[in-house]
Parts: C-alpha cells; structure tokens; sequence
C-alpha cells in the first residue's frame, strides 16, 4: 500500500529524513513513535504529499508520488488523514465538514453524500452534533468528527499524525476507541502517536524512528518485549516510565 | 445615580475628565446652539444672512439642488433623485442577511439597469442626458458603488496572486501593488484625465467619468488587496493541510475554505478601507467632475453667496458622516454576529 525507498528529506539544510526504507501492506496498521523531531511526523506527511521529499521514491497504492500534480490528486483521493490539532473547518458545520469534499471533489450528489455522512457520525458515536458548529464540540469530539470527515472519502488508506497529542486525558479513549474499532474493520492504518498501550493492542508492526532514521521496526511484543538498541529502550523507558 | 456614579466617577481621574468635560459643554454648547439654531437664518435670504449673526441656513435651502444634483438640467431633477433614492435602497436592501441569495445580483443588475436609463435617458420619451452633466450625491455614491463592485473582486485575485507559487504571477501582483500603492490617488487621476487620452489612438475617446473610475477602481484595489492578504496570513497553516489531505484543488479550496474565512477575519479593516474610499471620491473635483463636495464649492463661487463656507461644509460633513457612520455601525453588527 505505502513504499517508501531510500526517502530523503531536507528543510533548508536541515535533513529531516535519511533514506529511510518502509513499506506498509495493504490492511497493515502501523504504529511510528520516536522521541520529537525524530521526523515521523515528516514521514506521515510525505504519504500524501503535505511534505514532498527530494530523494529515494514514495509509492502509495502503485501511484509514485512526484511532481505531477494528477499523481498527487489522485493519491491524496484515496488517503484520509487526521492531524494533532482536528483542522477542521471553522466557518461550516458538522455536516458540512463532512459533505464538503464528497460533494466537490468526488461530485457525490448532496443527498447521497449527507447520508454518508450521517453514517459516519453514528460510527463515531456524535450523530447528535451534526448541527453544530467546530467550536461549540468538545476537542474529543472534534477529532471523532475530523477522522469522520476523513472516511466520508472512503479512503483505502487512513493516516494519524499524533492524533491524541492536543486532547485532555480523559477525552483521549474516546478517540482511540473509534480507532481501534477502525483496526479491527480491517482499515489500513499509519498512525504517530505516543500511545503505546494503542500501539500494544492494535499495531502489526512498531516502528520506531530517531534523528531522520528508522532505528527500528517490529512486532509490537518483540518492541516492547525485547527492544534490540540502546535509543529504543530509552526512549521506552521515558514513555512507558511514568 | 449608582449608574452615574460608576461610569462617570468612577475614580478620581474619571471624575476629573467627567468635570472637565462638563465644563468644555458648557462653555461651548450655547454659543453652537446660538449660531446653529437660534440666530440662523433659514429663508435663502443673502441680505438677511449678512445682517444676521447666526448660521445661515438658506444657503443650504438656495443651493440644495445644485449641491445635490450638479450640473443635471434642472427641470429633470426628478431623474437623478429617485436614481439616487434607488441606489441607496439597493444597499440597504442588501444589507439584510436574509436577502444574501443568489437572486440578489439580479435585482442589484435590474437596479444598477433602471438608475442607468433615468440618468442617461434617450428611451421612453425621456431626454437624453450626456454623462459629463452628472454631478452631485448620485455621482458620488455611483463612483463608490462601481468602484467597490469592481475593486474588491480585483483585490482578492491581487491577494491571492501575491501569495502564489508562481513566481512570475506573485511579481506582477506584487508589482502592481507597490506601484500603486506609492503613487497618490490625485497624481492617478490627473494622469488618467489628461495622459490616458495621448496614449489612445485618435478617434478612441473614453469619457471623463469612465477614466477616472478605472483610475479609481486601479487604486482602490492595491489597497484593499493588502487588507485581504492580511486576512489570509490569519488563516492557520492546518487549514491548507486539511483542504490538501481531502483532495481539494486550488479554486475550490480557495473559495470553500480560505476565502470565507480570511474575509470574516478582514471585516473592520475592509470596513475602514470602504469608508476611505467613500470618501477619496471626493477627489474626482480636481479633474472637473462635479461630485457632492465639488458641487458644494462652486455653489460658494456664487457672488450673492460668498462667505457662507462653514455653513456649506458643515452640511457636507453630515451628509458624509451619515453615509460612513452608516457603514461603520453595519460593520460593527456583522462583527458581532
């Protein structure tokens, strides 16, 4: 579904990415956590070319990502994403958010594509708020309604960059739990995050990154269980320690 | 009294202002209400004016129609008045939120269509009347409407081209801009009444009033492109993310996501730019149109009825005060909301 090979990334002079190697198959959830500015998060962008990496090749679902801005839409419709801080879209509704992209980009008629929506929002337990307005839902809330606006797409491949990072502890589960229920339906998943109890339950695989690398990737047992460097155990011991 | 005593006294620098203040009233109000309203001489009477010791009013009451309506032949006085009633309706009409459907361009072309042939006329029997006659509010609040109909689009494309990827379009918006912007509007229109027609080849004439609403339009356009670049800057990066991640091609990004949001940001310094430019209108005198303030001084080269200045611009002060005041309290409402 994702192959990434020998991708390199610079800002300016400042390599984010070292030709890092990653393929994920399809129905494959993997979990990236690393200590920050390890570049995990550059890493998800690439996938749907929020970042555009300078060396090596990304490939998402047999599309090569490159400059060609037909190779981008067309990966970009079949990846949803949900990001730290929720984006969703202030000025319009639960609805709207959700019926925005279906409706212009995938012409779905309005009707059908309030439907889907509507759907969707039972699936993340908030079908009451569709009403409402961003602003006026709790953060859990938000990004229950973002990873809804994201799957209104239909999309074979679903990314998180850190996704609980900006909620309060106890609105965490909530979001987890919708994602988990994603797991277990069989979606395609990438997800950064610093949950590792997530990670135990749900990820095929872990993938741990520092300084632009993969340092390591495996098993969530074996990861956790045996971790084979020294950066690995330290930075699971600062995780998991407190 | 609790009310009083809290706002106006409420400490002991505020109760000093609040005397101060008093005491300013007190010393100038009388003589104002003197002059403005008890002396003032109301019958258009220049003798009875230069006796007099108040404001004379009759001024006003003697000139009116000219002030108003320019240079227009006086007996179809008529025309440009309901014209000048109509558009005003046209932006109260659209200043109701409930009304903001897409049929409202239609009544503002049906609107725009009938004030356009009570002012030329040539049709139904009404006589023809050559734009270079306009003048007057009609001329002012006309300059204003096209100006802004035409600025404001212009200014968000100038926008959005100055924040481009493309190099050669962000240079020319950001070219354009610069340019404009250090030029002063009366050097613009000087050069669009007197240079533009050199450059045209012979035969081709565009009419005074066209040029100097193109070379308004010109600048206030670099302006307001500035206030809307300013609210695009506002909009946080996670909201191009997001458009981006669901697939969203520029035009509709741009016009689902970006733009409302940037313009509700821009609202008071849109505002603000709108009241300039309501006013800047004004200017179009040192080309020889006649608008509300133009007319307003020829009035004064009267030899009858020189000398009555303060009376005159104080009714052009309200008559400009009542349109901006308008405008900003419209502003303050729509922020609120």
């Amino acid at each position: 579904m994702i192959e990434m090979i020998k991708v390199s990334k610079w800002f300016a002079s400042f390599q984010a990415l070292k030709e890092v190697d990653l393929a994920v198959g399809r129905g494959e959830k993997v979990v990236v956590c690393g200590p920050s500015g390890s570049g995990k998060s550059t890493l998800i962008r690439l996938v749907n070319r929020l970042e555009a990496h300078q060396e090596g090749r990304v490939i998402v679902d047999g599309v090569e990502l490159t400059d060609d801005p037909r190779a981008i839409d067309t990966v970009r419709r079949e990846v949803g994403m949900v990001f730290q801080s929720f984006n969703l879209f202030p000025h319009l509704t639960v609805l709207e958010n959700l019926t925005l992209a279906p409706v212009w980009v995938k012409r779905v008629p309005r009707k059908e594509a309030e439907e889907t929506a509507m759907h969707f929002l039972a699936r993340v337990r908030i079908p009451e708020q569709a009403a409402k307005y961003p602003s006026q839902l709790s953060g859990g809330q938000q990004q229950r309604v973002a990873i809804a606006r994201a799957l209104c797409m239909r999309p074979k491949l679903m990314l998180f960059d850190e996704p609980t990072s900006a909620l309060d502890p106890e609105m965490i589960k909530e979001v987890l739990d919708v994602m988990v229920e994603l797991a277990r339906e069989g979606m395609t998943m990438m997800v950064v995050t610093h949950e590792m109890g997530f990670a135990k339950t749900v990820a095929d695989r872990v993938v741990f990154m520092d300084g632009g690398r993969v340092v390591e990737a495996a098993p969530p047992a074996e990861f956790f269980g045996a971790p084979k460097t020294d950066r690995a155990k330290l930075f699971l011991s600062q995780v998991l320690g407190h | 009294m609790r009310w009083l005593r809290e706002n106006f006294f409420g400490g002991w620098a505020s109760g000093v202002f609040t005397l101060l203040l008093i005491l300013i009233l007190w010393k100038a109000l009388p003589p104002f209400i003197d002059w403005a309203f008890l002396d003032a001489v109301w019958r258009p009477d220049p003798k009875a004016c230069r006796a007099g010791e108040g404001a004379c009013w009759g001024f006003i009451a003697e000139k009116h129609r000219f002030i108003l309506f320019g240079t227009y032949p006086y007996e179809l006085h008529w025309r440009p008045a309901i014209a000048t009633v109509l558009l005003i309706g046209l932006w109260i009409f659209s200043a109701f939120r409930v009304f903001w459907k897409w049929w409202l361009s239609i009544v503002w072309l049906v609107g725009l269509t009938l004030i356009g042939i009570l002012m030329w006329g040539g049709i139904f029997g009404m006589r023809y009347v050559e734009n270079e006659r306009w003048g007057g509010m009609i001329l002012t609040l006309l300059l204003t409407t096209f100006g802004l109909a035409f600025a404001f689009p212009l200014s968000i494309l100038l926008a959005l081209g100055r924040r481009s990827d493309m190099p050669v379009i962000r240079a020319l918006c950001v070219g354009y801009i610069e340019l404009i912007r250090g030029v002063p509007l009366i050097s613009l229109l000087f050069m669009a009444s007197v240079m533009l027609p050199l450059f045209l080849p012979s035969g081709v004439t565009i009419d005074k009033l066209l040029r100097a609403q193109i070379a308004m339009i010109l600048f206030a356009a670099a302006y307001l492109a500035e206030v809307v670049r300013g609210g695009l800057q506002a909009i946080p990066k996670g909201q191009y993310d997001a458009a981006h991640a669901l697939a969203l091609p520029y035009w509709r990004r741009t016009y689902l996501i970006i733009l409302p949001q940037a313009l509700r940001i821009s609202v008071p310094p849109l505002v603000n730019t709108f009241i300039g430019f309501f006013k800047d209108t004004s200017l179009v005198l040192i080309i020889g149109l006649f608008d509300l303030l133009s007319t307003i001084k020829i009035s004064l080269q009267d030899r009858t009825w020189t000398g009555f200045g303060v009376e005159a611009y104080l009714f052009a002060s309200l008559v400009y005060f009542a349109f901006c005041f308008a405008m900003s309290r419209y502003s303050r409402s729509f922020e609120r909301q």
